[in-house]
C-alpha cells in the first residue's frame, strides 16, 4: 500500500470499504506522521491518540460485523479547537480556557462521530478565532507547510496546516470573516464556508454569533463536499439553524461542467494594492472558466468597499458581548488571591487570560455599543450590512455565482503584521462581503504566485442555501487544473523535514 | 473624530472588565484610534430608510416544546470549575461585609 497519508478521503474510503486497509492502520499512519513532523508545523494543540485509535477500532469492528457504515467511516480528521468534544480539552487558543474539559459534544462533533470519522485532535487557531495568521494563539504560532517562515492563514490556521501537511485528509474550521477561506487559499487547499445556518453552531464557542459558521477543509473539492454533507443539516439545538434539505454539494462537486453558467467577477475586489501574482492567477482562472463554456462578466458590488469597516464594528461588538461569559466564575482561569472581590477577580482574570487582539476587539466592541456612539457605529454598520447583502442579492439576479481572489496576497512572513492590526485585517477584504450577507463561499487553489511561488486561491460565492453552485464551479476548475498540472496543487508543495 | 485618550481607554477597559496595565493604555489608545478612524468610514454611506440587518436567515422566534430532558451531569460540569463546594460553584465575595 502506498503512503496512506497521501490519499484523499475518497480514496481512503474506497480502500477501507474494500477491506484492503483498516481504520486503525489509517489512523496510525496519520498519527505517526504528526508525531514525526508536527514539531516543525505546530498545527495541533492537542493530539488525542487514545481516543482516535478507539474510534478507529470501533469503525473496524462495525465493518467486520457488516454493520452499515457511512462512506467516510474510518477517515481521519483534524478539529479546530473552538468546537467542543466531550472529554477532550477545548481552549479556543486562549489561556482563559486552559484546562477546560467540555462536558458535551458540539453538534458538528456528534455528526462526525456518528459518521465514523476519526478525530485525531484539536488544531491551533487565533485566540477565539480573532486573526488571520494563527499568530494570535496564546500557545504558539503555526507555520505554513509550504514555507515554514510564513503564516498558514487564520484563524483556522492549524486546520489548514494539518491538511496541507498531510496530517489529515480532512479538517474542520470556522469562518466568521474568512477564517476558513483565507487559510485554505494560502496553504493551497480547499475550504468552504457554508450558508449561515447551514451547519449547527451548537458547541461552537461563539465569537460573533451572527457570522460564525463551521465548515470543511480538504485537499480536493469532492472530499470537501463529502465532509460538508456530513456536517450540515438542521439542528433544533441552534435556533439559527436552517430547516431545509442540505444542498446536494456532492453531486455538484462531481459534475465538472460549467457550460452555460453565468459567472460574475466582483469588480471592487482586485486592482491596486493586490499582489500581482494573485491577480495573474485569478485572470487565468477567468480565462479557464470562459474556455469551459461559462459566461463571465464583471459585476459591481458597490458597498463591498465598506465591508471591512462594517465587519470590524459588528464582529467586535458581538464579541464584546459573547466574551463577557469568561468571568472566571464557572470554568477556565480564575485569578484570585483569596482577598479579592468578585469584580476584582473578573478584571484580573480577563486581563491575564485574554491576549492582546482579543482585548483590542472587546474594547472596540464596547466602544461601538456604548451610549453616544451606538448609532454612529454599531447601528450604522448594521444598515450598511443590509446594503452589502442587497448588492449581492441584486448581483445574483444576473449571475449564478460570483468570483474574486480569496485574499489580496499570498502567505506573508511570520511576525510581519503582528504589530499592525489594520494590515492584518486587510487580509479579509474579499472574504468579508459574503460573510456579512450570510451566503456560502469557498476557496479553491488556482496556482502559485510568480513572485514567491506560494499558493493563490479563487473565491467562489453562491446565493443563500445554494452551496452546491460553488462546488460545481470549484470541481470544474480543479478537474481542469489537475489535467494541466498532472496532479493537485498541493502535490507541488515541498516535502516536510526532508521526508517524502 | 475625537482622539482616543488614555482616559477613554481606561474607561472602556473598566466597562469591559479588563484590568489593563498602565503600560497598555498608551499602546491601545494609539491602536484603537487607528482602527476606529478606519471603521468610521461606515458613516459615509447614506442609510436613510435602510432597515438594520442583525443576521442573515430572517428567522424570528424559533420555539420548541418545553419538555423535561436530562441535563448535563453536575460532577462533570464542576470538574472544570475554578472552585466548587457542596455541589456548587464557589465564587469570591460579592457583598461587602458590614
Amino acid at each position: 500500500m502506498s503512503d496512506l497519508t497521501k490519499l484523499s478521503a475518497v480514496e481512503l474510503s474506497s480502500e477501507l470499504n474494500k477491506g484492503s486497509v483498516s481504520a486503525v492502520e489509517v489512523t496510525k499512519a496519520h498519527l505517526d506522521r504528526i508525531d514525526s513532523l508536527d514539531k516543525s508545523v505546530q498545527s495541533f494543540l492537542h493530539v488525542d491518540k487514545t481516543g482516535a485509535i478507539k474510534q478507529a477500532e470501533e469503525v473496524d469492528k462495525n465493518r467486520k460485523e457488516n454493520k452499515k457504515v457511512s462512506s467516510l467511516a474510518g477517515v481521519p480528521l483534524a478539529l479546530k479547537d473552538v468546537l467542543t468534544q466531550q472529554g477532550v480539552p477545548t481552549t479556543c487558543g486562549s489561556k482563559i480556557l486552559e484546562g477546560w474539559i467540555p462536558p458535551y459534544d458540539s453538534t458538528v462533533v456528534k455528526r462526525l462521530k456518528s459518521a465514523g470519522i476519526v478525530i485525531l485532535g484539536k488544531t491551533n487557531m487565533d485566540e477565539f478565532a480573532m486573526g488571520s495568521s494563527t499568530e494570535n494563539s496564546a500557545y504558539f504560532p503555526t507555520k505554513n507547510p509550504w514555507d515554514l517562515t510564513k503564516i498558514p492563514g487564520g484563524s483556522s490556521g492549524g486546520s489548514s496546516a494539518a491538511v496541507s501537511a498531510f496530517f489529515a485528509p480532512l479538517a474542520i474550521g470556522t469562518d466568521t470573516g474568512g477564517s476558513i477561506r483565507q487559510p485554505a487559499a494560502v496553504t493551497g487547499i480547499v475550504g468552504a464556508k457554508p450558508s449561515y445556518g447551514g451547519v449547527s453552531r451548537f458547541g461552537l464557542v461563539a465569537f460573533a454569533s451572527s457570522l460564525d459558521q463551521a465548515g470543511p477543509f480538504a485537499r480536493t473539492v469532492l472530499d470537501c463536499a463529502m465532509l460538508h454533507e456530513v456536517m450540515a443539516g438542521h439542528d433544533p439545538l441552534d435556533s439559527t439553524s436552517i430547516n431545509q434539505p442540505v444542498p446536494d454539494v456532492v453531486s455538484a462537486a462531481k459534475l465538472q461542467d460549467v457550460k452555460g453558467m453565468k459567472i460574475g467577477i466582483i469588480k471592487e475586489l482586485g486592482g491596486d494594492g493586490w499582489q500581482t501574482g494573485v491577480l495573474n492567477r485569478f485572470n487565468e482562472s477567468v480565462e479557464l472558466l470562459k474556455s469551459m463554456g461559462a459566461q463571465v462578466k464583471e459585476i459591481s458590488i458597490p458597498h463591498s468597499l465598506y465591508a471591512l469597516a462594517t465587519y470590524y464594528l459588528i464582529a467586535p461588538s458581538e464579541a464584546s458581548s459573547n466574551l463577557a461569559r469568561f468571568d472566571g466564575m464557572r470554568y477556565g482561569l480564575r485569578v484570585d488571591d483569596g482577598n479579592l472581590s468578585a469584580e476584582e477577580v473578573m478584571n484580573k482574570t480577563r486581563e491575564k487570560g485574554f491576549g492582546k487582539e482579543v482585548k483590542r476587539r472587546i474594547m472596540i466592541g464596547t466602544y461601538a455599543l456604548s451610549s453616544g456612539y451606538y448609532d454612529a457605529y454599531y447601528a450604522q454598520a448594521q444598515k450598511v450590512r443590509a446594503l452589502i447583502a442587497q448588492d449581492l442579492t441584486n448581483a445574483f439576479k444576473e449571475v449564478d455565482v460570483l468570483i474574486s481572489p480569496t485574499s489580496p496576497t499570498t502567505a506573508w512572513g511570520l511576525g510581519e503584521r503582528v504589530n499592525n492590526p489594520m494590515a492584518m485585517y486587510l487580509a479579509d477584504l474579499a472574504t468579508l462581503p459574503p460573510s456579512l450577507a450570510g451566503i456560502p463561499a469557498m476557496s479553491v487553489p488556482i496556482g502559485l504566485a510568480d513572485e514567491d511561488k506560494l499558493p493563490v486561491g479563487l473565491q467562489i460565492v453562491a446565493p443563500f442555501m445554494n452551496d452546491d453552485r460553488m462546488y460545481r464551479v470549484g470541481g470544474a476548475i480543479e478537474a481542469s487544473l489537475k489535467t494541466k498540472w498532472n496532479g493537485l496543487l498541493i502535490d507541488q508543495a515541498p516535502a516536510l523535514g526532508g521526508a517524502k | 473624530m475625537s482622539r482616543i485618550t488614555r482616559e477613554e481607554v481606561a474607561n472602556l477597559a473598566r466597562l469591559a472588565r479588563l484590568d489593563l496595565a498602565e503600560s497598555e493604555l498608551d499602546e491601545y489608545a494609539q491602536q484603537l484610534e487607528i482602527i476606529l478612524e478606519s471603521v468610521a468610514k461606515v458613516g459615509e454611506v447614506s442609510t436613510k430608510d435602510v432597515k438594520p440587518m442583525s443576521h442573515a436567515t430572517g428567522l424570528v422566534n424559533i420555539f420548541r416544546e418545553d419538555v423535561t430532558k436530562e441535563s448535563l451531569k453536575r460532577e462533570e460540569i464542576l470538574r472544570s470549575a475554578p472552585a466548587s463546594e457542596d455541589d456548587r460553584f464557589r465564587v469570591p465575595r460579592i457583598l461587602d461585609e458590614e
